[in-house]
């Protein structure tokens, strides 16, 4: 009876460890599942209003217009069909209010019920038209055609240049300078974390003594444990204040300032990781080169840098991915305003913070919450790539010390 | 005149008193074996003379170490320059994670020569010397984690023969060596001798026996017994020397 009982109860603890790690794997697959599930949906879809349809002359050649051109021209910066790949003719942008330019209120009727046959009749008449109008006033036997109006396609997300989701008549988006904003702040932040956190890493493995160590190494990994809301207080009343006495500036929410809170952020990342690789050197081979008669300092950047090289590279890496996915600190101090920067004292929108501030205005389900999801599929694969580049590093330091 | 001499060393660890009135002499050219028991001190003797314990803290050390009549830790010695003169060898073949050629001009490249062909003709001599160049000599720009351990060994003796220092200290060299290896180091040793006077810490006593001219015996940190090697062996003054070397405890 004991042996069968024994048995019994290792086969159920095997089969509930197997469940929990299961589980965890499928979570992690679902996660991604529904993160692209919904990301994809933004794509093919019309960033026009819903329920509008954009009607033009059928003897018009124009089969589509992208957002970006609809934006222009309500702007009046594209005013002949020829930029759309049209005739040379000017554009008449026809709106739904417009109607009582052209046609008396009597003849619309109190409840509308003249406006399909007008329309028809507007659209019909006018070559050059473009017009703009709810879906419901659609006639039977309309003359116009529908053209494909603010699609949202692979180039007009990536290579958009505004990000607007809220615009009318069309919802702006463009990754571009949510993306470029992210890698502004990103690179900002790992140009002042990693000579900073390199010469820390090197001070606590190789020069402090073990006293200040012991005091110093639990110091840095506390900070890997204040939350971000905390860096971004800082961020926020520190800071920004300095930037903007600093460099004379309108405002100091730059993305300067972000790059500062990331880069503090990601010190105790790059500090602790490279400072285990370089206390990975064997004592072996530093002892050699000093007995070599070589200083400190010689053997420090000619054996013990080189030797840790792959896991320096690492912590710089996973450096560079904590400051991408960080949100909150970024949200708090960067300004945000969705525009591609020319400089990092503008202020800047990452891909994280946008999420965070926009997610909850956008409706469910909607273009815009598509749209976010998206963006969270950007940063999905930004972060596994980087991660991919790490692994590879860390391999193919494996190989290396045979 | 002595190449090496300790005059009434002691050594410390924190607390442990871990070399007890040293005195010891060293002959120049010559191969002086330091056995013993592990834990005897033996190698922290043979890291006085690179200063290499300095590098462990909480570390005291009183009495006088002598390298050429001069004081090694008087103050105002520069260590870098110290190190320099004598070369070290330890117990694993410890290569750097360079090319096969840049290990041996690493110390030449350290100490400020950027003579090209200053540093190519010393590496090539030195590796003649240790009678490696045949093995490697097509292969010098590659990683010298590719060489097998004895050849590794060979170029770390090598790498601290390019700096030409009077005085080699060997640290238990051949321990991690297989027997060809190890009979191919110990006949360098042999060759090494006319210019270098060079110092072995050995746990292996036919090694001691075949490759050095005076042998030291160190006990829980005391010299026990010093002497010419064949004296040691065959007739040795004391007893705990004999018990030692004949494998009756150690």
């Amino acid at each position: 009876m004991k042996p069968f009982f024994k048995n019994f109860s290792e086969k159920l603890i095997e089969g509930l460890l197997m469940i929990c790690g299961t589980i965890t794997s499928l979570t992690v697959v679902l996660i991604v599942f529904f993160l692209f599930k919904e990301g994809l949906g933004v794509f093919n879809k019309k960033a026009v209003e819903e329920g509008y349809v954009v009607m033009v002359n059928k003897s018009n050649p124009v089969n589509s217009i992208s957002p970006e051109d609809i934006k222009n021209i309500f702007d009046s910066k594209i005013t002949s069909w020829k930029d759309l790949g049209g005739k040379n003719d000017s554009i008449i942008l026809f709106r739904l209010e417009d109607i009582s330019n052209y046609f008396t209120d009597e003849q619309i009727g109190e409840n509308f019920e003249g406006l399909p046959l007008l329309l028809n009749r507007v659209v019909d008449s006018i070559p050059q038209i473009l017009a703009f109008f709810p879906e419901k006033y659609l006639g039977k036997n309309f003359k116009g055609r529908e053209i494909e109006a603010g699609k949202i396609t692979f180039s007009t997300f990536f290579g958009g240049k505004e990000w607007f989701p809220t615009a009318q008549p069309a919802a702006q988006l463009g990754v571009m300078p949510l993306v470029m904003g992210t890698l502004w702040v990103s690179l900002g932040a790992i140009l002042l974390a990693l000579p900073l956190g390199l010469a820390a890493a090197i001070f606590l493995s190789e020069i402090a003594k073990d006293k200040v160590r012991r005091v110093m190494k639990p110091l840095i990994e506390l900070l890997a444990g204040i939350p971000s809301v905390v860096y971004g207080f800082f961020g926020l009343v520190v800071i920004v204040p300095a930037i903007q006495k600093l460099f004379n500036l309108p405002v100091g929410e730059t993305g300067l300032a972000g790059s500062i809170i990331l880069g503090i952020m990601a010190l105790p990342t790059i500090i602790t990781i490279s400072e285990d690789a370089m206390r990975n050197t064997p004592r072996a081979m530093k002892e050699a080169s000093l007995a070599l008669g070589a200083s400190k300092w010689q053997t420090i950047y000619k054996i013990v840098i080189p030797y840790s090289i792959s896991g320096i590279s690492a912590a710089a890496i996973l450096g560079i991915g904590r400051a991408i996915g960080e949100t909150m600190a970024v949200l708090m101090v960067t300004g945000n305003a969705a525009v591609i920067p020319t400089s990092i004292l503008e202020p800047m929108r990452t891909i994280p913070a946008t999420i965070a501030a926009e997610l909850g205005e956008a409706p469910d389900g909607g273009l815009h919450y598509k749209a976010l999801f998206a963006l969270g599929c950007i940063l999905f694969i930004i972060t596994l790539v980087i991660n991919l580049i790490v692994e590879f590093i860390s391999g193919s330091k494996k190989n290396r010390r045979v | 005149m002595n190449k090496l001499e300790s005059k009434q060393v002691n050594f410390y660890y924190g607390s442990s008193h871990a070399l007890k009135d040293i005195n010891l002499a060293i002959e120049a050219n010559t191969v002086t074996a330091l056995i013993g028991p592990s834990g005897c001190g033996k190698s922290t003797y043979l890291r006085l003379f690179n200063r290499m314990n300095d590098l462990i803290s909480d570390t005291r050390l009183t009495g006088e170490v002598i390298i050429d009549g001069v004081n090694i830790y008087k103050k105002g010695i520069n260590v870098d320059n110290l190190r320099k003169m004598t070369g070290m060898v330890f117990q694993k073949p410890n290569p750097f994670p360079k090319s096969i050629f840049e290990n041996v001009a690493y110390g030449l490249r350290v100490n400020g020569i950027t003579d090209k062909k200053f540093i190519e003709e010393r590496v090539e001599t030195t590796i003649k010397q240790v009678v490696l160049w045949d093995e490697v000599k097509d292969k010098l720009k590659k990683s010298a984690f590719e060489l097998s351990g004895g050849q590794q060994q060979r170029l770390c003796i090598a790498r601290a023969m390019a700096i030409q220092p009077s005085v080699i200290l060997m640290d238990e060299p051949t321990s991690a060596l297989d027997p060809i290896s190890t009979s191919k180091v110990e006949e360098l040793i042999h060759e090494l001798k006319t210019k270098y006077t060079i110092v072995i810490v050995t746990h292996n006593m036919q090694q001691a026996a075949r490759v050095s001219d005076h042998t030291a015996f160190f006990y829980l940190g005391e010299l026990v017994e010093y002497g010419v090697t064949k004296q040691i062996f065959t007739n040795p003054n004391v007893e705990r020397t004999q018990n030692y070397i004949t494998g009756r405890f150690g």
